[in-house]
């Protein structure tokens, strides 16, 4: 199990690659064209998220230096190791459908932090959860807003219950191929 | 919601401050703060860019279309209640296919155009129609292959294998896919008891 999640980390992306370059010279698609057109807005896209970005870093930076990260950590710890989830990650998980500059920023907090940092057990599980969710909030107000709609019914309840189901899949992801938490 | 984060979050931590005598630390750490997350919006340029200038191939090469066809067979089960040549039905599979290959801006327009088609059919215009809800369901739990963002972080931060999340996300994503269905699909049986009582 362990050796099969490593080999499809390791080969997707060159796959995906190869394999939409190819369809695409097939279908004949001016690759090279077709790129740089694309690429063009990736600047865009990472420099609107600058400013959302700064606000995030600078609160949880502040959070953080302060030692209120420690002391939240320590609180939480009882809770966390009934549910066998790292107190560290909490506030990513917490913060993930609400806002997902905040919880980037949060992730990069573990990354920084010298004894665990992106390769260790918890920075894997971080980079997870933070990629294993989406803004619940943001997208059901968006989505319902456009067109009106003001009785949301169970949806919001489905969301947020189904962001808790990833939290703790993310869990069960990174044991499966790391194995327990060290 | 995020005004009460963002003011939470400064609040704590001078508060706090003031007790552990680590304010001069918090003093840094604003300025500090501003630098990392200009650093870490530049750092993801590069994966942005090179992300969608792919996806302009996948799409032009037609891969959204080959991906709706696999997929209509799961739809037609998700979405009982949309007539199966319905313009609905093609705008939840392109918006699920953009979903799954991680082309997010493309992703939230097509799923707005089929939250259109379906208020289309909704009896009760300013309630949430079963469809809906399962649509919004799929979209907030939504199945990722290249988590593109977390890996250009992971890099910026000296990861040695940044790519190696892949395969957790992807059993992650898929486990909380499957989640919201079922919690979607059980939540609609409850309010259908509920409301014919």
């Amino acid at each position: 199990m362990q050796t099969a999640i490593a080999t499809v980390s390791n080969w997707l992306l060159p796959l995906l690659v190869a394999g939409i370059l190819v369809a695409g010279y097939i279908k004949r698609v001016p690759l090279y064209h077709s790129f740089v057109d694309g690429a063009k807005g990736g600047f865009g896209i990472a420099i609107r998220l600058l400013p959302h970005l700064v606000a995030m870093m600078v609160a949880v930076e502040v959070f953080r230096a302060s030692g209120a990260m420690d002391l939240l950590v320590q609180s939480l710890t009882p809770v966390t190791s009934v549910l066998h989830i790292p107190p560290e990650v909490l506030p990513i998980g917490l913060l993930r459908p609400i806002s997902s500059s905040a919880s980037l920023a949060f992730m990069t907090h573990i990354f920084q932090d010298p004894k665990a940092g992106p390769d260790s057990w918890l920075g894997q599980l971080a980079s997870t959860l933070q990629a294993s969710s989406d803004t619940t909030l943001y997208i059901i107000t968006v989505y319902f807003g456009s067109v009106g709609i003001r009785n949301f019914r169970y949806a919001l309840k489905v969301g947020l219950l189904a962001d808790v189901a990833s939290v703790f899949a993310s869990v069960l992801a990174v044991t499966l191929l790391l194995g327990p938490m060290p | 919601m995020i005004d009460l984060i963002w003011l939470g979050l400064f609040l704590a931590g001078v508060t706090t401050a003031m007790f552990t005598g680590h304010m001069q630390r918090v003093t840094a750490s604003i300025l500090g703060g501003a630098e990392h997350g200009v650093e870490l919006s530049l750092a993801l340029i590069g994966v942005i860019a090179l992300w969608n200038g792919l996806m302009s191939i996948a799409e032009k090469a037609g891969l959204i279309d080959t991906l709706a066809r696999v997929l209509r067979p799961v739809t037609r089960w998700l979405y009982p209640s949309v007539p199966e040549d319905h313009p609905a039905m093609g705008a939840i599979l392109a918006n699920m296919s953009a979903n799954i290959l991680g082309i997010g801006n493309a992703a939230t327009p097509l799923g707005l155009r089929a939250m259109r088609e379906l208020q289309t059919l909704n009896a009760d215009k300013e309630t949430a129609s079963d469809a809906m809800c399962t649509l919004l369901a799929v979209n907030t739990a939504s199945i990722t292959l290249i988590p593109t963002t977390v890996i250009a972080v992971r890099m910026q931060y000296g990861s040695t294998h940044p790519t190696s999340v892949v395969g957790t996300t992807i059993i992650a994503t898929a486990l909380g896919t499957v989640t919201a269905i079922a919690l979607d699909r059980g939540f609609r049986a409850w309010d259908r008891r509920r409301r014919r009582s």
